[in-house]
């Protein structure tokens, strides 16, 4: 199931390095066109510098080790990362989030988070401190191993809010971009979840499923790919989800080296470009979002974690320092790869910016 | 003179058509908007004959177009290969159906 396949870092490849991501990112197109920096067209909308309305949500990417290599990541997860987030590092996100109210949502990514050996202490934490877990699990580790049979139960038991990736109704298309066998997996687990009251009609176990395109176009309206998805699922596996969240694939790390290497970069940055939208600009995730990485460094998004974009100097940079007022008043770090989030409708962990 | 006759360059600058012509080229762009809103077929299902039809205009511009634009839309493969096949069934049968006229013809001329 893609286990076989490497990371660009396991392969040593040039774009795992976020410097020459963003040197790629920043230069002209092969027919010498240079895009308007992002942080021009926010200015142009009077939305630069950029600033947070107030942080809600913490994101916690619990390390880069994954069961799945899929070909867009921006992590550039798979089974041979290692890095991943200590008891220790956690307990820091507790203690921040214990001196922070406001924040009602913590969002786990990877990776693959249950991988994490700490991952069900984490979540037992988080629960008893009365906030709403989100786990972004890509369902098929669900299957991978005996231990995490039980991860269903277990997500009901504590209300944890799943959100998963499931590219597309068909195999074809999953498989193309998470791996052989991917999409058999995931239609399994998706039925184990549903069985367990997951994404069922009325249930309050919210089970939310993640599109992004397979391939170098964009994703189209969410509210009519929803309603496609709903039938094609319901009629072909009998499966059950609350909400489509329609996320565009960033052009950075794997997907970044997916466009590069199919020669579909320039057009795609130009379809970014040409698609701004001030209004989902106005609504982008960062804005309500602080990113914690695996070692307790803190970011504007899960994107400039990748990037290795820390939050702007003079704010708390590490969790252990995490203070909320002071994050609030931040100037967020932008770049080139920012045009994905504010292209069309807008996108975000949450789907798309513009309701 | 161009080297080519279609240059995948030129799809972007399809806007450019109102410069000579803006108030043509507005109430066209309107028109074709207003086409391609979701109504009582939806935006996909549209998406999809636009496919079918560029087939049987055989415009490379349009084809690019509606293959990215059914992919953005949801289509599947299946789907849009059907459309083409719809598309070519109706452009065959046209050919066709004229055979009748042929046949008439034929019967009007022999013994």
């Amino acid at each position: 199931m893609g286990s076989t396949v490497k990371s660009l870092k396991g392969q040593q490849h040039e774009l795992a390095n976020s410097s020459f991501q963003l040197t790629v990112l920043q230069a002209p197109t092969q027919h010498g066109t240079q895009f308007p920096a992002f942080a021009r067209r926010l200015q142009e909308h009077d939305l630069f510098p950029l600033k947070p309305t107030g942080t809600t949500i913490l994101q916690v990417n619990m390390g880069k080790m994954c069961n799945q290599t899929c070909k867009h990541c921006h992590v550039d997860a798979g089974p041979d990362r290692k890095e991943i987030m200590t008891r220790d590092t956690m307990q820091l996100c507790l203690d921040a989030l214990q001196h922070s109210p406001d924040i009602t949502t913590v969002d786990l990514t990877g990776g693959a988070p249950e991988m994490n050996p700490d991952f069900r202490w984490f979540v037992e934490e988080l629960s008893r401190l009365g906030r709403q877990v989100i786990v972004r699990c890509n369902l098929t580790i669900i299957l991978a191993n005996k231990k995490y049979h039980d991860l269903p139960a277990f997500f009901r038991q504590h209300g944890v809010h799943v959100v998963s990736s499931l590219p597309y109704f068909q195999a074809s298309r999953t498989d193309a971009q998470r791996g052989d066998g991917v999409f058999e997996k995931s239609i399994k687990a998706l039925q184990l979840l549903n069985a367990e009251g997951y994404g069922l009609e009325g249930s309050h176990l919210q089970l939310d499923l993640v599109y992004n395109p397979s391939g170098a176009f964009l994703p189209s309206a969410q509210a009519s790919l929803e309603a496609e998805f709903k039938r094609r699922l319901r009629s072909g596996y009998n499966i059950s989800f609350h909400n489509l969240f329609c996320i565009t694939n960033l052009p950075i790390s794997r997907f970044l080296d997916y466009l590069v290497q199919s020669g579909n970069y320039d057009a795609y940055m130009e379809k970014l470009v040409n698609a701004f939208n001030p209004v989902a600009a106005a609504g982008v995730m960062c804005r309500n979002t602080v990113s914690v990485g695996w070692d307790g460094s803190l970011y504007d998004c899960d994107f400039n974690q990748m990037l290795e974009l820390e939050v702007a100097l003079g704010s708390p940079r590490h969790i252990r320092d995490f203070d909320a007022a002071a994050l609030d008043a931040r100037s967020i770090v932008l770049n080139q790869h920012c045009y994905g989030c504010t292209a069309g409708a807008g996108s975000s962990c949450g789907g798309e910016t513009v309701k | 003179m161009e080297k080519t006759y279609y240059n995948p360059a030129d799809l972007s600058k399809f806007g450019n058509i109102s410069e000579l012509q803006p108030e043509m080229g507005r109430k066209f762009f309107d028109y074709y908007g207003e086409v391609f809103k979701e109504g009582a077929l939806t935006a996909r299902e549209k998406a999809l004959i636009a496919l079918a039809v560029s087939h049987a205009v055989q415009c490379p511009y349009c084809i690019d177009a509606y293959s990215t634009d059914c992919l953005e839309k949801g289509a599947d493969e299946n789907q849009m290969m059907e459309a083409v096949h719809v598309a070519a069934a109706i452009k065959g049968g046209a050919a066709l159906v004229h055979g009748v006229q042929m046949m008439n013809k034929i019967k009007e001329l022999t013994m």
